[in-house]
């Protein structure tokens, strides 16, 4: 499979703020280890004041890597593997954060985006939310279903889907990537100072991020994170 | 699990969020929101924005403007070796403390 996602049970888990990550460790018979990250997309719930113990990565299958196959096509509920985490404190959203939104999301780069909604919703916060997620056609769009689900019950979250290859049937606009015309009607206006979050391949997020700098966008509020595939 | 040549689909760096991980082993507090001084051209950037090699026996974090390297960081079962040459200065957010508080049971 492409994508797949994990729920974790993890005993001790700490808790953890949207946008971190974990670091996932094999080890093979010989000893041989590798070791890969993946963000978690479950909702940080620390801040209502209780941990869970389950977690949620998504992985992306990468063929001939050393990881995300065995994980994507192998593992099975109830294997055990080793963690480390929750990580990173650069590319977190924090509910108490009273700025507005942008999440621009290439690909896979939706997991810790995600986590971003999620919480917001959990902690009740009415921050406005935009998300921008471009994928190249319906068939690797993720988390759909629920965000259309949450555009119609999370009041202030908007979702716009860039098809950059294929577009489903009927669908307003023709495949294309993300262009700053569309940056800026989907995203916001820089005046308002959003939070920017961008995370996608390499590629992806230095575009966007220099879109949205020469939109006039505060570099410093642009955060960004590149995934592999590393794997 | 040893499939490591001619990977063509595997991106050849990553960026700094990627040794968080690594990096929580050694330091009470996260890293990647560091921003630090490249020795060689001068650019002020955060840890997160380098661009980080994993290839190597360890961990090589490479300036995002320059590419020359800021840190090096290899790890062993029992020890690790950090080499922070490349990097001028840290400046390292910490968060607001939150000290164990103290409650006389005897007193």
């Amino acid at each position: 499979m492409a994508a797949r996602t994990l729920v974790l049970d993890v005993p001790d888990w700490p808790g953890h703020l949207a946008g971190q990550h974990i670091d996932v460790r094999l080890t093979a018979p010989d000893g041989y280890t590798a070791q890969r990250s993946y963000s978690l997309a479950s909702a940080a719930r620390a801040s209502a004041g209780y941990a869970v113990s389950t977690v949620e990565i998504m992985v992306q299958r990468v063929s001939r890597g050393e990881v995300s196959p065995w994980l994507c096509d192998v593992a099975m509920v109830g294997d055990q593997f080793e963690i480390r985490g929750p990580v990173g404190g650069y590319f977190v959203w924090e509910p108490s954060r009273l700025e507005p939104v942008l999440l621009v999301a290439g690909g896979s780069g939706i997991a810790p985006l995600m986590a971003m909604i999620r919480t917001r919703k959990e902690a009740g916060s009415r921050v406005p939310f935009r998300l921008i997620y471009s994928v190249r056609d319906p068939d690797t769009l993720i988390y759909g279903e629920e965000l259309a689900r949450r555009v119609r019950d999370d009041h202030g979250l908007d979702v716009t889907i860039v098809y950059t290859r294929q577009t489903p049937f009927g669908w307003g606009r023709p495949a294309g990537r993300l262009t700053p015309e569309l940056l800026a009607e989907a995203g916001w206006p820089a005046t308002l100072a959003p939070a920017c979050y961008v995370c996608g391949p390499t590629g992806f997020v230095e575009t966007v991020a220099d879109m949205l700098v020469a939109a006039g966008h505060d570099p410093a509020a642009i955060r960004t994170e590149r995934f592999g595939p590393t794997g | 699990m040893t499939d490591v040549a001619n990977r063509t689909d595997v991106a050849e760096w990553v960026d700094g969020n990627d040794i968080a991980g690594a990096a929580r082993e050694l330091f009470a507090v996260d890293l990647t929101a560091a921003r630090g001084r490249c020795v060689n051209c001068g650019l002020v950037a955060m840890v997160a924005e380098a661009h980080v090699y994993q290839r190597a026996p360890g961990i090589v974090a490479r300036c995002s403007g320059c590419d020359s390297v800021l840190l090096r960081l290899v790890r062993a079962p029992d020890r690790a070796w950090l080499d922070l040459r490349g990097l001028a200065y840290l400046e390292i957010p910490i968060p607001a403390p939150a000290a164990p508080t103290a409650v006389p049971v005897v007193a």
